[in-house]
């Protein structure tokens, strides 16, 4: 271990600082006995409490881990698939075209993506709800997944595959029975990636969801706007508690899974 | 069993009736526009321990993923007992293969490695341990079953993937450089190895090797191969004793090669005008010359004497001085420099310590050989 000189000091304590602080202070006055957010009138935990009795927070919360967990579902499958076609597919027409177009949403503006879901779905004659959320959050999650497969498959070695063939497996059962045991803690993470994407979607849901679904960022955000109030800050300070836990679990466990299977996978191919 | 006579000599290349488990028919594979083989004919038989043998990048391992199915030929056509199999995709062919990079699956342990093409075939759960139970047993592997790929030796990650290529007992097995990665000994155990293992079980093996002593080792027929196109198919014997070109008899083994231009003396007798100033040699040789053509000698070094005096009535004798010694052993090979420069290798077998040697290092030395230790080659 080599020691800091104080101007990494300095600039690491100014950094963190600049990257908390905010979020200190809203958990801070999360536990604020008074009404007034910015008054410090003592502890108290009775904000929590009182979110409790909030039928409308309680169903926005709901409606958000259903999205979630639908959406990143479908967009692994989605992504998955696409990841495996971009990189063992071989040289199709317009493979180029293909991958390209598939980072497209990464760097399209989100206000841009909302705004032509809206369009297609008003085009369909689709009501908006649960279901529109899901496809929107499908649409944009799925090419982060298959962002983070593909790196994997890359450095997937294919005679794994082939030896499946060679040993009587169709295409299909080799994909189930060794490449994707094999990747599948890329999965994971691209499942994980695609669930809190979309736990923290508001833009692109804004556009997509209805009078009859409403996730907990578009609540927290149309709530404040009417005034802040403790109860907001204590939601927040809940969302925050849930997104660091999932967030350090899955990057520990992935990661480690990863790995682990990189090492028995080097180790059991040969060095020639 | 067959009678006594057939069962000892197996030589069904020789047979006109036989009939090949494998034919290749002028097939040409391309990439692009670069040709890895190049309008290739071979017939493969059954039983047969066939070694593709050939510098790197000859096309070897293109050959066999023809045969597995990962490649398809350009031109010709492949024919598996009679049949073409052009159109059957390689989980329907009745092939193995032992992957060069051996393509154990990390996520499965041993037992599992070597029953996955078994439970693929929808096997009887008690005929299938009682398979992995065999092949565990035939490559000594018991003890390991339940280990993870990554917690072997490599040795041992070899015999696992010789095992699952096994257990499905293909009518063909093909093995691509599998003893690339051991150790001189433990090749040489697993190449006897691997000649009891195709014995007893009556497959085909194909096997890929850049190692002409592993080619004549297990080999039935060896075929030499250079840049995509067969240079000589033949027994190891005769691949070694009757090279039919300069490129083969270098490539298998140690070689002296004399350059010169023939005359005929008798029916198949010839003397070799090689160099200025020096007495002409004398070769016999079944394929017949030109008067002035020219021609190369090929001899082995073991097959030339080195004394100290001449030699009396021998049919080649060449006077030099020892310019180096290789000492490897059980064998040394002396490197004799003539007068006009040419190098000639000389090999003996080791019966004395070494410092009872006759020969060292500036010793005027007598090279000299019989008239049928060498091979005349055109080309
Ligand atoms: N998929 C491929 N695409 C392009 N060239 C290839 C491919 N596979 C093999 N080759 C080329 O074909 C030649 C023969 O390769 P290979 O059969 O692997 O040789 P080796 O005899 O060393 O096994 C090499 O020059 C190699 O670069
Ligand atoms: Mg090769």
């Amino acid at each position: 271990m080599t020691r800091l000189s104080w101007f990494n000091v300095v600039s690491l304590t100014l950094g963190f600082a600049f990257l908390y602080i905010p979020m200190l202070i809203l958990i801070i006055f999360s536990f604020n006995e008074s009404k007034l957010v910015t008054v410090w009138a003592g502890f108290s935990t009775k904000w929590y409490g009182e979110l409790m009795q909030n039928e409308a927070f309680l169903n926005a919360a709901w409606v958000t881990v259903k999205v979630a967990v639908m959406s990143s579902t479908l967009a692994t499958v989605l992504g998955t698939m696409a990841a495996y076609v971009m990189v063992r597919g071989g040289r199709f027409m317009g493979r180029t075209l293909f991958s390209g177009m598939i980072y497209a949403p990464l760097v399209m503006p989100e206000v841009i993506t909302g705004l032509s879901l809206l369009l297609l779905f008003i085009g369909i004659g689709l009501d908006r709800g649960v279901l529109t959320i899901v496809l929107a959050h499908t649409t944009f999650s799925m090419c982060y997944v298959s962002v983070v497969v593909s790196s994997r498959l890359v450095t997937f070695d294919r005679s794994l595959e082939e030896a499946a063939l060679d040993l009587g497996c169709s295409p299909s059962e080799a994909f189930r029975l060794v490449t994707l045991p094999i990747i599948a803690p890329a999965v994971i993470s691209g499942w994980l990636l695609a669930f809190t994407l979309s736990l923290d979607d508001l833009v692109i849901a804004s556009f997509a969801s209805g009078p009859s679904a409403t996730t907990l960022p578009i609540k927290i955000f149309s709530a404040v706007r009417l005034g802040v109030s403790p109860e907001i800050n204590a939601l927040s300070t809940l969302m925050i508690a849930v997104v660091t836990v999932g967030v350090i679990t899955a990057s520990l466990v992935s990661k480690r899974a990863m790995v682990r299977q990189k090492q028995e996978e080097q180790a059991a191919a040969r060095v020639t | 069993m067959g009678d006594i006579v057939s069962s000892t000599v197996f030589e069904p290349w020789e047979d006109a009736r036989a009939e090949p488990l494998i034919r290749f028919r002028n097939v040409t594979k391309r990439f692009g526009s670069f040709t890895a083989i190049d309008n290739l004919t071979l017939d493969i038989y059954e039983k047969e321990f066939f070694a593709l043998l050939g510098p790197s990048g000859c096309g070897k391992t293109t050959m066999m993923r023809m045969l597995a199915g990962f490649e398809h030929p350009t031109e010709g056509s492949i024919e598996l007992a009679g049949r073409d199999i052009a159109n059957v995709p390689p989980n329907k062919r009745a092939v193995n293969m032992m992957f060069q990079s051996y393509a154990l699956f990390p996520h499965l342990n041993i037992w599992d490695n070597i029953a996955f093409g078994l439970r693929r075939d929808k096997l009887p759960k008690l005929d299938l341990e009682a398979r992995v139970e065999e092949m565990l047993k035939l490559t000594r592997l018991e003890k390991f079953a339940t280990r993870k790929p990554h917690q072997i030796s490599g040795g041992q990650r070899q015999r696992v993937a010789l095992a699952r290529s096994l257990a499905k007992a293909p009518k063909l097995l093909l093995l691509d450089e599998p003893l690339g990665a051991l150790d001189k000994k433990l090749r040489q155990d697993t190449q006897f190895e691997l000649m009891d293992i195709q014995e007893k079980t009556g497959t085909t093996f194909v096997i890929v090797t850049h190692d002409q002593e592993e080619a004549m080792t297990v080999a039935s027929r060896v075929a030499v191969m250079d840049e995509g196109r067969l240079i000589q198919v033949a027994t190891p014997d005769r691949i070694y004793e009757n090279p039919e070109s300069v490129y083969v008899a270098d490539f298998i083994g140690d070689v002296n090669i004399i350059q010169g231009r023939t005359s005929a003396v008798g029916d198949d007798t010839y003397s070799i005008e090689w160099a200025e100033g020096q007495r002409q040699l004398n070769a016999t040789s079944a394929t017949s010359f030109d008067n002035g053509q020219t021609c190369h000698l090929a001899i082995r070094p073991e097959k030339v004497t080195i004394t100290s005096d001449r030699p009396e009535d021998a049919d080649n004798a060449v006077q030099g001085r020892v310019h180096d010694i290789a000492y490897l052993g059980n064998l040394s090979t002396y490197y004799v420099e003539l007068p006009n420069g040419t190098i000639i290798k000389a090999q003996t077998a080791n019966t004395r310590r070494i410092s009872r040697r006759s020969f060292t290092w500036e010793d005027p030395v007598w090279l000299s050989w019989t008239a049928t230790a060498g091979v005349l080659l055109a080309n």
